[in-house]
């Protein structure tokens, strides 16, 4: 694949045609006609589609190469989910249409909840959260509203590990609970003993995500749900890391109260740059009456919205949450069947293992915390930090130069220069030998040539510091910025 | 790569500086501290006047890589604090120890300073 080598213009930037040579029909009266030229872009068909196309033509996906984006679960979207959703009964629909005229995607819906609940093992589930962190926000709520239900408004504090997602203690804030964080074992697991001294009669809830996102299994659940559970308190599972157990063990059975899974990550619906996303939230039996609304109903074989849930967190999205986004999710299980789901979690942590043990061949990165791990893993490259000075930023930057996606960098935060890599199972054995060959060949560089790398992309090393304190992020900006 | 420990401050394990000048104290984060944030964006800093307690959050430091919260090192009062951060955050990254100094907290509990680390003993954690 050629680039072009200039940076793309701006649409309103490509010389257009001449808006003096649109003739304007004489029957339109001159009462009607504009007296200022309108400032849209005027182009020919030609130049409109060149420029989207040369944008598409920058753009990296799944489709273009290994994306191993740790706690992301970039994995490859099968052709066939895009297949169906585009089809007119799904993607005509309105959502004011009456329920009468859409019981096929009622159904859909009602039986993906029931997918959802066998899968994680929990008794109800919500599909509306449009992602995961809106599904952790919910889940707060939902928490909060079961204590005072209780008469229990006491309990406002929620516990974390630190090696939870960002997204953990954010939710945890803006649902009104403090956070409280705990640091991790030696061993980069939740640390009983001091979970057994942190819950109290004020904990509310802990928030953990299992393999956790060094990549490791909690082997305590047990003990740990026993330890939340006797203090008065929910546990809530992060399902960002689902990936690593469909058909192994569900956080059901480990004791988990509230469960929220990406859709878009674990069932692979496309989600790079952004979106969009869904979050469903599934919960025990307890929880059932504070889901939101609207809730699916089966009477008979019609299926309805319902109401009438006088316990509820009330409604947290507009309309029914990203239905086009369920829809892929349930081609992509109908289409694995349970044993396929149960092959892809082995085959995920088999590709992780394979491509740590790969990269650890080598000098460069280290694996702090223990070997075996799920379906990611995270290195260090505070190695090459010492001796070259080159950080793990300047390693994801080089990968660019090698035509392949970095992994998340710089998280957890108790791993000093994070790599954290998830090559899911739909990678090949090639690209993974491939990827762990680069890193090799980035470890090996000289210092310089990394740390300014990019240089065979078509924007080079961008500006971070700049970019984070003065965004452009509109095409008004940009003027305002000209003048 | 080693990062600058100086022998005249004291320190604590969350890598803040306390630098003790009488009845006051300055306090910022070490030089350790500001290379694994990597570049600073901003900067937000208490107002004067207020008063803290040992282990509270004082402030709270955006780099390009992560949200930190930084702790009080000590209990008192906010004397002062480094305006020119507001603007200009990035002096933490250039010289952590003297222009970007954070706040001065005129000390309530004098013998919390004796609890703090000295240079070696912070060393040791590095």
């Amino acid at each position: 694949m050629s680039l072009p080598s200039v940076q793309e213009p701006l649409l309103n930037k490509i010389s257009g045609t001449d808006q003096k040579q649109v003739k304007i029909p004489k029957k339109i009266p001159e009462s009607l006609r504009r007296t200022k030229a309108i400032n849209i872009p005027n182009l020919d068909e030609t130049q409109i589609i060149r420029h989207f196309h040369h944008l598409s033509q920058r753009n990296f996906g799944i489709d273009t190469g290994i994306y191993p984006l740790g706690s992301c679960t970039m994995k490859y979207n099968p052709k066939i989910n895009e297949e169906i959703a585009s089809w007119p009964q799904f993607s005509c629909l309105h959502p004011h249409q009456h329920e009468s005229t859409i019981q096929g995607t009622l159904q859909m819906m009602y039986e993906l909840e029931n997918m959802l609940s066998e899968l994680t093992g929990m008794d109800a589930f919500t599909l509306q959260p449009a992602a995961g962190a809106h599904g952790e926000f919910l889940g707060m709520l939902l928490a909060r509203t079961y204590h005072q239900n209780n008469n229990d408004s006491k309990r406002v504090d929620v516990i974390t590990p630190d090696t939870s997602h960002g997204t953990n203690p954010a939710s945890i804030s803006m649902a009104g609970f403090n956070v409280v964080e705990i640091p991790s074992t030696e061993e980069g697991t939740v640390d009983v003993s001091l979970l057994k001294k942190t819950v109290s009669e004020r904990t509310a809830c802990f928030m953990l995500t299992n393999p956790n996102t060094l990549g490791i299994f909690e082997s305590d659940i047990l003990e740990i749900a026993d330890i939340v559970h006797d203090a008065g308190g929910l546990l809530y599972y992060d399902g960002a890391n689902m990936n690593a157990i469909m058909g192994k063990v569900r956080p059901g059975d480990m004791g988990f109260d509230i469960v929220h899974l990406n859709l878009h990550k674990t069932f692979s619906s496309p989600h790079g740059g952004g979106g969009p996303g869904s979050g469903p939230i599934g919960v025990s039996k307890r929880l059932i009456p504070f889901l939101p609304v609207p809730r699916i109903q089966k009477k008979k074989d019609t299926y309805g919205f319902t109401y009438d849930h006088p316990q509820s967190v009330g409604k947290i999205k507009g309309f029914y949450g990203n239905v086009d986004v369920l829809l892929r999710a349930y081609t992509y299980i109908l289409m694995m069947g349970a044993n396929g789901l149960q092959k892809a979690s082995e085959i995920a942590v088999l590709n992780a293992n394979y491509l740590k043990k790969k990269i650890l061949e080598k000098p460069g990165f280290d694996l702090p915390f223990r070997d075996l791990r799920k379906h990611e893993f995270v290195l260090s490259a505070e190695e090459l930090r010492k001796n070259k000075k080159v950080r793990a930023m300047d390693v994801a930057k080089r990968l660019l130069d090698y035509g392949v996606h970095p992994p998340t960098m710089y998280f957890p935060l108790i791993v000093k220069e994070a790599l954290m890599i998830e090559p899911t199972e739909t990678e090949p054995k090639n690209a993974l030998d491939e990827y762990a060959q680069i890193l090799h060949k980035i470890a090996s560089e000289d210092a310089e040539i990394v740390k300014s790398a990019p240089s065979n992309t078509v924007v080079g090393r961008v500006d971070e510091v700049n970019a984070t304190r003065n965004p452009v992020l509109t095409w008004k900006q940009i003027k305002e910025s000209e003048k | 790569m080693a990062d600058e420990v100086r022998e005249d401050l004291k320190y604590t394990e969350t890598h803040e500086w306390v630098e003790v000048k009488g009845k006051t104290a300055i306090v910022g984060i070490t030089d350790h501290a500001q290379s694994e944030l990597t570049d600073i964006v901003f900067a937000e800093l208490p107002e004067a006047g207020k008063e803290i307690t040992k282990g509270d959050e004082l402030c709270v430091v955006e780099s390009v890589k992560s949200v930190s919260e930084i702790y009080a090192p000590i209990s008192g009062t906010i004397k002062k604090v480094n305006e020119n951060l507001e603007d200009t955050p990035e002096i933490i990254n250039d010289d952590p120890y003297d222009d970007g100094w954070l706040v001065e907290i005129e000390l309530s509990n004098k013998d919390e300073v004796d609890a703090l680390l000295d240079a070696d003993a912070y060393k040791k954690l590095l």
